[in-house]
């Protein structure tokens, strides 16, 4: 054998390896995939009114001043169900709401707003899921923080929880 | 009382393998013969106990235990038997532990039947295979205990994911683990030759059979994974370049190339070093690959949720092993004499090719593997698929296929060609036949499946060369070995290309009565019922499938929904039907149903695929592993000792 070193090459190449693996597993895993949209403005959208008696919603109308929530929504979904209070609660607190119902007929949602409250200021109809997609929103509930400008600043996936209300306010009251 | 004998067991079976170590290390640094007559039974006793205390890990499972925590986390009452015998080892304590066995089991087997080595490379080799069991052991015993009570023993248990709940998978991870540990056996046997110096023919002809044997299991175990992939996640492919498919496939490849690099250790005495290497490189692997499915390095299916605590374990484990052997590697390596010249052409320079070839698909299948932690830890998110594999490893993989053509019709040490040349004009025709006959008929294919389906019909021929002019009762069995393997290689090939370049798909809304034409058959969607099965409901879809020449055939794939258990979600799965014809295969899933606005029946989303050749590839790999059968009974001599038996005892009958 001409050169001895050549053999400490696997080793060498190993040590690499096992390099990354430690570097690996000292950094905490990361589970939530970053929207892409955040700190973006709020896609261009023209929604018509969701049911009788509300407003629809236009992505214009979301740049207004006032850093808001847009709550993704719908009739035919349980988890919205349990959301309501924690929402009737942000609402109670002085937080503007806008609403964007999904896949929803104008019955069902004027039915799920007598059962279970309105804390909507204006409720968009999206029956494609077009404004959904667009939003990179993958479910239902999902909620975004907006800022006075239109800029999405955080996308809370799933319910809000009662203990995330007092968090969700501070940070709206922080955008203003 | 099972859980605390199975315990107790497995901390015998640890204290074996102690004594195996020490033992056996005090032999070689120059103690008395005794020390070494130790190492051989203790070996044995190792692996029946840890066989004994895996056996009663089962017999918890069987009698659903649900005091022990294992059992209560992975199983549940209600399951059919034979997957909660399958629940054994489908969690990660489980499977640990049947790791281990096979591990001591692989001992024990080197201890009873190797008698071709020198005693000290022996007792070297069992002590390295000891030391490799006593980590884990250390890591089943302290960090993951299977036979943990729980204070309070549930109603119930949480049941096994539906997914795993079919019965070619309950076999599938034991096959692959065999093959995995396997490799073990020969990574010991490295490191033992590289302690005692004992590198030349004898030590490769002993590992030899070791190595095929492992390959064997690692390619059945990649074939029936690859199959339970295509027919249980209802998506139709059959290989998707996932992490875990590509760690079972690295130490694969690592058995290919040994096993052709051992041939050419154990026939010419060349290419020892890289021989060894191959040999620790193998299994070092198997643990890498293990250790990324487990430690949740790559997010899978695969992965059993594992604490950081464990991964560091394993982690620390592997390093010790893998760095020990590759240091020991570069100490002693260059001790090593240069084996045999020869040049290139011949036996040993194709197999040389087919090692280099070989290594770098392994090297770029593990870079693009590890790329996505690599890239991590530069900040950036990446994710690396087909697209890539596809086209770094495919045309090296044709390319490997064309040595595979010429390497069989040279001879050792230097060949004038003259065999290659009158045997390869006829392999050469056939490809060419293929060639033209897609160009004209095929429509428009890739290039890759072109030159797959291609090479494929030159490999096909010039498999079956090295037969040619030998009388075929005469011809030893690991020449047909490589025969039918070869041969495999070719189906196998034949299947993917044809797979890819003709593909049909169809997916539809249909309402039943609704009739769709996919390749040859025109289908109809007779309509839904619903089923029950031992713990799942489902839906079933009824498909009359008829084809052109008019025979029809029904399909029934299924929608099944596994309720949940102890407050989980329930879980849905689909089961596709498969209809297997001589070319190829139509594949059936039913989706789900789309409501109908004005109030008539409901349509189902149905898909269809027609899939020419597609089983192939699956008979490719059982091919495959047939062939390294026939060469491995070959090797191990076994018809060989058979015989001297046999004759020995007809030499007593008639002495005096």
């Amino acid at each position: 054998m001409k050169n001895r070193w050549v053999l400490f090459v696997p080793l060498a190449i190993m040590g690499l390896l096992f390099g990354a693996f430690v570097y690996r597993l000292v950094t905490p895993a990361e589970t939530l995939i970053q929207s892409q949209w955040i700190d973006k403005p709020m896609p261009l959208f023209d929604l018509p009114p969701a049911t009788v008696g509300v407003q629809g919603l236009k992505s214009s109308q979301l740049a207004d001043g006032r850093p808001r929530l847009v709550n993704v929504f719908a009739s035919w979904c349980i988890p919205c169900r349990a959301e309501a209070p924690q929402l009737e609660a942000l609402k109670a607190a002085g937080v503007p709401i806008d609403g964007i119902a999904i896949r929803d007929r104008p019955d069902d949602v004027a039915m799920f707003l007598r059962e279970y409250g309105n804390p909507f200021d204006r409720i968009g109809s999206d029956m494609q899921s077009s404004v959904q997609i667009a939003l990179g929103s993958s479910g239902v509930p999902e909620t975004f923080l907006i800022d006075g400008k239109g800029i999405i600043r955080e996308q809370i996936q799933g319910v809000i929880l009662a203990d995330q209300v007092p968090g969700i306010i501070a940070k709206l009251e922080a955008m203003k | 009382m099972i859980a605390e004998l199975g315990l107790a067991l497995l901390w015998m079976a640890a204290a074996l393998a102690c004594l195996s170590l020490v033992a056996g290390t005090l032999f070689l640094r120059g103690g008395s013969r005794d020390l070494a007559a130790l190492v051989r039974p203790a070996s044995v006793a190792q692996g029946v106990l840890t066989a004994a205390a895996f056996g009663l890990l089962i017999a918890l499972f069987v009698r659903s235990d649900m005091s022990v925590e294992l059992v209560a986390r992975n199983s549940n009452s209600l399951k059919p038997m034979i997957f909660k015998i399958a629940g054994t080892w489908g969690n990660h304590e489980g499977s640990m532990l049947l790791w281990l066995m096979i591990l001591s089991l692989s001992g024990a087997l080197i201890a009873i039947f190797e008698r071709r080595l020198r005693e000290d490379t022996l007792v070297a080799t069992l002590a390295a295979q000891a030391a490799l069991s006593l980590g884990f052991f250390a890591f089943l015993l302290f960090s993951s205990n299977p036979f943990n009570r729980l204070p309070v023993a549930p109603p119930d248990g949480q049941g096994l994911n539906p997914l795993l709940q079919d019965i070619g998978l309950a076999f599938h991870p034991p096959t692959l683990y065999v093959g995995y540990v396997g490799l073990s056996v020969a990574f010991s046997f490295a490191v033992g030759a590289l302690i005692t110096r004992e590198i030349g023919p004898a030590f490769a002809r002993a590992m030899r059979p070791w190595v095929l044997g492992s390959w064997i299991f690692l390619t059945l175990g990649i074939t029936a994974g690859s199959y339970w992939a295509y027919y249980e996640l209802g998506w139709g492919g059959w290989w998707f370049w996932d992490p875990v498919e590509n760690v079972s496939l690295i130490p694969w490849l690592a058995g290919a190339a040994l096993l052709h690099s051992v041939a050419v250790t154990a026939t010419r005495n060349a290419l020892r070093a890289w021989t060894v290497m191959l040999a620790v490189i193998g299994f070092s692997m198997s643990m890498v690959g293990t250790f990324i499915v487990r430690s949740g390095l790559l997010t899978s299916v695969h992965s059993f949720a594992v604490d950081p605590e464990r991964g560091t374990f394993l982690l620390a484990l592997m390093a010790i092993y893998i760095g020990g052997a590759l240091t020991l590697f570069a100490l002693r390596a260059g001790s090593v004499a240069e084996g045999k010249k020869f040049a290139l052409l011949s036996r040993e320079g194709s197999l040389v090719i087919n090692n280099l070839l070989l290594t770098t698909i392994l090297a770029l299948v593990l870079l693009g593997t590890l790329y996505p932690i690599v890239a991590e830890a530069m900040g950036e998110k990446i994710s690396v698929g087909p697209p890539y594999y596809n086209k770094v490893a495919g045309p090296l993989a044709l390319a490997l296929c064309l040595v595979m053509v010429t390497g069989p019709l040279l001879s050792w040490r230097k060949d004038d060609g003259r065999k290659l040349w009158s045997r390869l004009p006829l392999a050469a025709f056939a490809g060419a036949l293929v060639l033209v006959l897609l160009v004209i008929f095929g429509g428009k294919v890739g290039i890759l499946p072109l030159l797959g389906m291609t090479v494929a019909g030159v490999v096909a021929v010039a498999s079956l060369a090295p037969l040619w002019g030998r009388n075929l009762l005469r011809t030893p069995l690991p020449t047909w070995g490589m025969v039918v393997a070869h041969f495999g290689v070719a189906v196998c090939l034949a299947g993917m290309g044809a797979e890819s370049a003709f593909i049909k798909e169809r997916l539809v809304a249909a309402a039943p009565g609704d009739v769709v034409k996919v390749g040859d058959f025109s289908v109809k969607f007779v309509g839904v019922k619903p089923i029950a099965g031992p713990n799942y409901t489902a839906i079933e879809g009824l498909l009359v499938a008829t084809t052109s020449s008019g025979s029809s055939f029904a399909m029934r794939p299924e929608a099944r929904t596994f309720p949940g258990l102890m407050g989980t979600a329930p879980t849905e799965t689909n089961e596709a039907a498969l209809l297997t014809r001589p070319g190829g295969q139509l594949y059936a899933v039913l989706g789900q149903p789309v409501p109908s606005d004005d109030g008539t029946a409901d349509r189902y989303q149905i898909r269809l695929w027609w899939k020419p050749l597609v089983w192939w590839i699956w008979l490719g790999g059982a091919l495959i592993a047939i062939g390294a059968t026939l060469s491995m009974l070959g090797r191990a001599q076994l018809l060989a000792i058979w015989r001297a038996r046999r004759a020995r005892k007809a030499q007593e009958r008639f002495a005096p």
